[in-house]
C-alpha cells in the first residue's frame, strides 16, 4: 500500500490513512457529543476537585485545603452515609444477584403463563421511583398499610418499617430489590438463552440431577451474567437517592441517609463546598470499588 | 412432569400476583376513592368511585401545574432524545470504524461517563456560567450528555454489526462522509435507534434528581418533581397523590405494552459478552 499524506489537521495520530480522499469516519462526526458530554459532564467533574477544597457560595470561592473533608470524616452524620451507603449498596446487589437469578431459572423453565410472569416482574423497572416511593410509604404505614395488616390477619407484630431507626435502611432496601430485581432477572434470561443446551443434555445424560445442574453448569456458565448484574447493581446503589428521597429523606434522624442524600441536604443548606466534598467522596467510593472489583471479575473470566 | 409445570406455574401466579401485583392495583383503588376513603389506605373496593372528579380536580390543583409540567418533559424527553439519537449515532459509528491510537482513551471517556456520579453543584455552576441554570435548554442538554455513555456504546455495538463494504461501496459510488452516514449507515441503525429511544425516553420521563437540581422553580415543573412535591403539600388527599402516580406511570406503561422487546434487549445489552 502506498505512503498515505497525513489527512488534515488533527488527524496526527490517524496511522492508517488508507485512502487518498478524506476519510468517510472524519473526526468532527465526534464532536457534537464531545462538546455536550465534555461541557457538563466532563468539566463540572473536574472543577470538582477544586472546589471541593473551598468554601463556596457560587460566585465566589476561598480556598480552605481539606477542610471540607476534615469535616465530612468528623461529623458522625456523614460518616454514617459512607456506611449506609455501603451497606445500600451490597445488600441490594447481593438479593438482586440471588433472587435475578432464581427468577431467570423459574422463568426460563417451562412453566404455565411465563409472558404474564415477565412481563409482571420486569414492569416495576419502567415505573418512576418517587411514585414507587410513595406507594410503599403508603403499604409500609405502620398502623393502617397493607403490610401490616395483613401480618396483623395472621396473627404477626407489625413493625414500623419506615419510622423504627433500626430498620429504615432495610425497608427501603427491599423496595429497591422490588423495583430492579425484574432488570436483574431479564439479564440472566439473556444470559441463560446464549448456554448451548447441548450441555445441559450432556449433564442429564451423564445422569446429573436438577440441583446438579444448576450448581455445576448453569451458575459457572452464567458467570458474565452475574459479572453484569453485580457491577449494575452497585453502580446503582452507591449513587442511589431518589427512593431514599422520597421514602425517608434519610430519616428518621440520618438513619437512612447515604451520600447522594446528604450532597443533596449539604446543598440545600448551602454548603455548596462541602457538598462539592460529599460529591468526591462518592466519586472516589465508586472509583475505589469498581476499577479494582471490574478488574478481578474481568480477569478470572478469561481465566476459566 | 406436566402437573408439575402448570404447579409450579400456578404458585408463581399466586406469588407474583401478591408481590408484584398488588402494589399496582392499590395505586388504582386508592385513584378513584373519595377523600376520606383514600385516606384510610385500606386496600379495598371502593365504595364511592370518583374518577373523573380526582382526575379534574389533580390537574387543576396548584393552577394547573400538573398539565405545564407534562408539557415541560415532554419537550425535555422528545428533544433530548432526539440530540442523543443523532450525536450518539454519529460518535458510534466514527467509534467502531476508525481504530486510533485515541480510540482507547474514548472508551475510556465513555466507561468513565457510565460508572462515575455527575458532580451537582459544579455543575449548577457551569450552567450558569452559561445562562442555562433553570431552563429547559440546560435541562435538555443535561439530558442529553448523561445519556451519551449509554448510547453511544450500543451504537457502536450495532455499527459493528453493519459490514465495512457498504461504507466502502457508497465512497466509490462518491458519497462524502455526510452521506454515507445519513444516506447509508443511519437507516440501517432503525433497530437501535428504536431501542435508544424508548430506553431514554423511559429514563428521561422518569428522572427526578437532575430536574430537582437543574430546574428548580414553579413554572419549570416537571412530572416527577411535581408528584414528589404534591407529597408533602397534600399527605392528607391521597386519592390525589395516588391518581397523580396513575397518570405519570400511562406513559411508561404504553412505551412498555408496545416496545417490550426493544426495551429488554437494549436493557441487557452487554449481559451476554459481559
Amino acid at each position: 500500500m502506498a505512503i498515505g499524506v497525513a489527512e488534515g489537521v488533527g488527524a496526527a495520530t490517524a496511522t492508517r490513512p488508507r485512502r487518498r480522499r478524506p476519510s468517510a469516519y472524519p473526526w468532527w462526526f465526534y464532536a457534537p457529543a464531545a462538546v455536550i458530554f465534555s461541557v457538563l459532564f466532563v468539566v463540572p467533574t473536574l472543577a470538582s476537585f477544586y472546589f471541593s477544597l473551598t468554601r463556596w457560595t457560587l460566585f465566589n470561592a476561598t480556598f480552605i485545603g481539606f477542610g471540607n473533608f476534615v469535616q465530612f470524616f468528623h461529623d458522625p452524620f456523614l460518616v454514617g452515609g459512607l456506611v449506609h451507603t455501603l451497606i445500600y449498596a451490597v445488600l441490594t446487589s447481593g438479593a438482586k444477584v440471588v433472587l435475578g437469578l432464581l427468577l431467570a431459572v423459574l422463568l426460563s423453565a417451562d412453566v404455565f403463563a411465563r409472558g404474564y410472569l415477565r412481563a409482571v416482574v420486569f414492569f416495576p423497572v419502567l415505573v418512576s421511583t418517587v411514585g414507587v416511593g410513595i406507594t410503599f410509604q403508603a403499604l409500609m404505614d405502620p398502623s393502617h398499610g397493607l403490610v401490616n395488616e395483613t401480618l396483623t390477619a395472621f396473627g404477626l407484630p407489625g413493625p414500623g418499617w419506615l419510622t423504627n431507626p433500626a430498620l429504615a435502611l432495610y425497608s427501603i432496601v427491599i423496595v429497591d430489590v422490588w423495583k430492579g430485581v425484574g432488570l436483574a432477572t431479564v439479564i440472566y434470561l439473556a444470559g441463560l438463552a446464549s448456554i448451548d443446551r447441548a450441555y445441559f443434555e450432556a449433564a442429564r445424560i451423564d445422569g446429573a440431577s436438577e440441583v446438579e445442574v444448576f450448581w455445576h453448569v448453569t451458575l459457572p456458565l452464567m458467570r458474565p451474567a452475574t459479572v453484569t448484574v453485580i457491577i449494575l447493581s452497585l453502580i446503582g446503589g452507591l449513587k442511589s437517592f431518589e427512593l431514599i428521597w422520597t421514602m425517608t429523606q434519610g430519616g428518621p434522624g440520618f438513619v437512612s441517609d447515604v451520600i447522594a442524600s446528604l450532597i443533596y441536604k449539604e446543598y440545600q443548606a448551602g454548603f455548596y463546598g462541602l457538598s462539592t466534598a460529599g460529591n468526591v467522596v462518592l466519586f472516589v467510593l465508586v472509583a475505589a470499588i469498581m476499577v479494582p472489583l471490574s478488574y478481578v471479575l474481568n480477569r478470572r473470566e478469561v481465566q476459566q | 412432569m406436566r402437573a408439575r409445570r402448570y404447579w409450579i406455574g400456578g404458585i408463581s401466579i399466586i406469588v407474583s400476583g401478591l408481590v408484584f401485583v398488588v402494589p399496582f392495583i392499590f395505586i388504582v383503588l386508592t385513584a378513584v376513592k373519595d377523600k376520606q376513603a383514600a385516606s384510610l389506605l385500606q386496600f379495598s373496593w371502593p365504595s364511592q368511585w370518583q374518577v373523573l372528579d380526582n382526575l379534574k380536580e389533580v390537574i387543576a390543583e396548584q393552577n394547573y401545574m400538573l398539565l405545564t409540567a407534562y408539557i415541560n418533559s415532554t419537550i425535555i424527553t422528545v428533544v433530548a432524545v432526539v440530540l442523543l439519537v443523532v450525536c450518539a449515532a454519529m460518535a458510534g459509528f466514527v467509534l467502531q470504524r476508525r481504530k486510533t491510537a485515541a480510540t482507547g482513551f474514548i472508551d475510556f471517556v465513555v466507561l468513565f461517563g457510565l460508572i462515575m456520579p455527575p458532580s451537582v453543584v459544579p455543575t449548577i455552576w457551569v450552567l450558569q456560567e452559561l445562562h442555562l441554570f433553570k431552563t429547559l435548554t440546560g435541562m435538555i442538554l443535561i439530558e442529553t450528555a448523561y445519556g451519551l455513555p449509554f448510547s453511544v456504546l450500543l451504537f457502536r455495538a450495532f455499527v459493528s454489526t453493519i459490514p465495512r463494504e457498504l461504507d466502502e461501496a457508497a465512497i466509490i459510488d462518491g458519497a462524502g462522509p455526510l452521506g454515507v452516514f445519513f444516506r447509508v449507515v443511519l437507516p440501517l441503525l432503525r433497530p437501535v435507534i428504536v431501542t435508544v429511544v424508548v430506553v431514554q425516553s423511559v429514563t428521561i420521563f422518569n428522572d427526578f434528581t437532575n430536574p430537582l437540581y437543574y430546574m428548580p422553580g414553579d413554572q419549570n415543573a416537571t412530572v416527577q418533581v411535581t408528584l414528589y412535591n404534591f407529597q408533602s403539600l397534600y399527605d392528607t388527599s391521597y386519592n390525589l397523590l395516588f391518581m397523580n402516580i396513575l397518570l405519570i406511570t400511562i406513559p411508561p406503561l404504553i412505551m412498555f405494552l408496545f416496545f417490550n422487546r426493544q426495551i429488554v434487549a437494549g436493557m441487557t445489552s452487554g449481559a451476554v459478552k459481559g
